[in-house]
């Protein structure tokens, strides 16, 4: 079971902002679903290697070369704030 | 000319008696009159359309088209960017995102001629089973208004069935097309993870996530397979195999292939009518020849409360970048990580939300093993489990879904909608391919669709199987009375 605070914990972690009330159903949702998901432990894995991928990948190499990009007044269009070259955010620093 | 395969208004332009431009404008047309009760598409790109057709005409009357899509009216599920042209992915957070750069496969589907009429609804995230939770509108079943198309990819399915789209596009995670392809009437296909590139698609859960094609026949479905897959640099997942060409070997019917029919997949509480299509279906390719052999897969109980881990892992970290910096919704605040979660607060569904926390929390320390490492490992049973079939039999056959479309507001607990997918998530898992053929009607007259799940890289048997299916039967000239 996850109480309270476990949410509050998560939700800060994640950066979601939630009201009294999301908190709460959050709380009771998260429960429900996490005792279905606790079917797992059930299941015996003893030994069993876990799969993060369905194709066995390697790591795929390429020439370290400079190719073309996508310029950057194209990838600055989509900003929610800017200045000049740069993407700007709330002052993250005490003065 | 609404309603006619992709591969019959080719052969039309070929012989002059139909042109790109009369079709794409027959199909705005069709949005126009019919979308206003669906609500399939987010965005309709009129001008470029109507400016790609004009171009496939031109192509056409030189005799130079393209290949067999050239001209061809399709809808995309509104994960896949579009350069210029706003991308969403169903959420308020992407509203005024426009992307700088085209998928890979827009760019092949755009080099392969193809007319795009513009950007269908889903689930936000592609995060559901029936379209209802979109950030801006639910969808609704062409077959009936008062259900739900299914979904993810439910706006591509309904703009396909309804005949807003001659093709379309989707992506598919633990059924996301092949289950509104069921709820809708028509085919649908996920290829092998990693046949086809995830370059420019919003991602969900990466170790799932997959493109692939709707249609209104299955030969539809090899051409527009054919036009996407294959090997790109620009994705390190994506398989550099050759692509064959999927319409080859669609006549070799179905005799002499075994097919596996897994008993997992018959459970209590599915819709009676559905197991009495299958099984007739079943007995259909029979009779064409091929042989039935019984198959288990006993791992698919657990494959749901897996799947319920991995995803939401996945997508916790996926979403992350969502943070009101780079692109996207910004709610404005004093300090950096207040303005962060408040923009993800405010940009954000409930059930968007459900699973990141549930995904942060699975991931987080002291839970990891618990949740995710015993996950993984089920995975890797899934994944035996169909080699071991896969090494007795050809191809799997087995409902795409245990029931027939739900009404809109029906499903509002979790873990009732995550059970629509029981039958679809182990593909996804295993990251064979899978395809769902219609297969007959409900006795309230929905779809229901039979799948084909083949090895990883088979998708041309697994086509196969389903052409051969689909020609013994006529399910999939009927369409919906949406006047």
């Amino acid at each position: 079971m996850i109480d309270r605070n476990d949410v509050e914990h998560v939700a800060r972690l994640t950066r979601l902002a939630l009201t009294e009330a999301e908190l709460e159903r959050m709380r009771v949702e998260l429960n429900s679903i996490l005792a279905h998901l606790d079917t797992l432990r059930a299941v015996d894995t003893e030994g069993v290697e876990p799969t993060a991928h369905a194709v066995d990948v390697v790591n795929v190499m390429r020439e370290d070369e400079v190719e073309p990009c996508l310029p950057q007044a194209a990838m600055l269009a989509n900003a929610p704030d800017r200045s000049g070259e740069l993407f700007r955010v709330p002052r993250i620093i005490e003065e | 000319m609404i309603h006619q395969p992709i591969h019959a208004l080719a052969d039309a332009y070929r012989r002059g008696e139909l042109m790109p431009t009369a079709v794409a404008e027959a199909y705005l047309g069709r949005i126009d009159a019919v979308d206003g009760r669906v609500r399939a598409y987010l965005t309709v790109v009129r001008d470029q359309a109507l400016a790609a057709a004009r171009e496939s005409e031109r192509r056409w009357r030189a005799g130079t088209p393209l290949g067999p899509l050239d001209g061809a009216p399709i809808a995309l599920k509104d994960v896949l960017c579009t350069r210029g042209v706003r991308t969403t992915a169903g959420s308020k957070i992407l509203d005024t995102f426009v992307p700088p750069y085209d998928a890979t496969v827009v760019e092949r589907l755009r080099t392969a001629g193809a007319v795009i009429l513009g950007k269908t609804n889903l689930d936000e995230f592609a995060m559901g089973s029936s379209t209802e939770h979109s950030g801006f509108h639910p969808t609704r079943n062409p077959w009936d208004l008062t259900r739900v198309p299914g979904g993810s990819s439910g706006g591509s399915a309904a703009a396909v069935a309804a005949g807003m789209a001659a093709g379309g596009f989707g992506t598919d995670t633990g059924g996301s097309i092949r289950q509104p392809a069921a709820f809708c009437g028509v085919v649908g296909m996920k290829p092998t993870y990693g046949r086809v590139s995830r370059y420019g698609v919003v991602a969900l859960a990466s170790s799932l996530d997959q493109v692939g094609p709707f249609a209104q026949d299955v030969t539809d479905a090899a051409y527009l397979l054919g036009a996407i897959a294959g090997h790109d640099r620009r994705d390190a997942t994506s398989i550099d195999a050759p692509v064959p060409d999927y319409t080859a070997e669609l006549p070799k019917g179905v005799a002499g292939l075994t097919l596996g029919l897994p008993d997992e997949y018959f459970i209590d509480g599915m819709d009676p009518d559905v197991e009495r299509a299958v099984r007739a279906a079943i007995d259909v390719l029979k009779g064409l020849g091929a042989r039935i052999e019984s198959v288990s897969l006993p791992s698919t109980r657990h494959a749901l409360a897996a799947y319920y881990v991995i995803l939401p892992a996945e997508a916790s970290s996926n979403l992350a970048r969502y943070d009101g910096v780079k692109f996207g919704l910004r709610v404005p605040a004093r300090d950096l990580v207040e303005m962060e979660s408040r923009t993800r607060a405010a940009g954000f569904g409930a059930e968007v939300k459900r699973r990141i926390m549930l995904g942060t929390y699975a991931l987080s320390a002291g839970y990891y093993e618990a949740y995710y490492g015993k996950a993984q490992s089920v995975r890797t049973l899934v994944r035996r489990e169909f080699a071991a079939a896969f090494a007795k039999v050809d191809l799997i056959v087995a409902p795409t879904t245990p029931n027939v479309a739900f009404k809109l507001g029906e499903k509002e607990d979790q873990l009732s909608m995550y059970l629509n997918d029981v039958f679809t998530i182990p593909g996804n898992l295993s990251g064979i391919t899978g395809v769902s053929v219609p297969c007959g009607f409900s006795v309230s007259g929905l779809p229901i669709g039979l799948q084909v799940l083949g090895r990883p890289l088979d998708e041309a048997r697994a086509l196969r199987a389903a052409y051969a299916y689909e020609q013994a039967t006529s399910w999939h000239t009927r369409h919906p009375d949406l006047p």
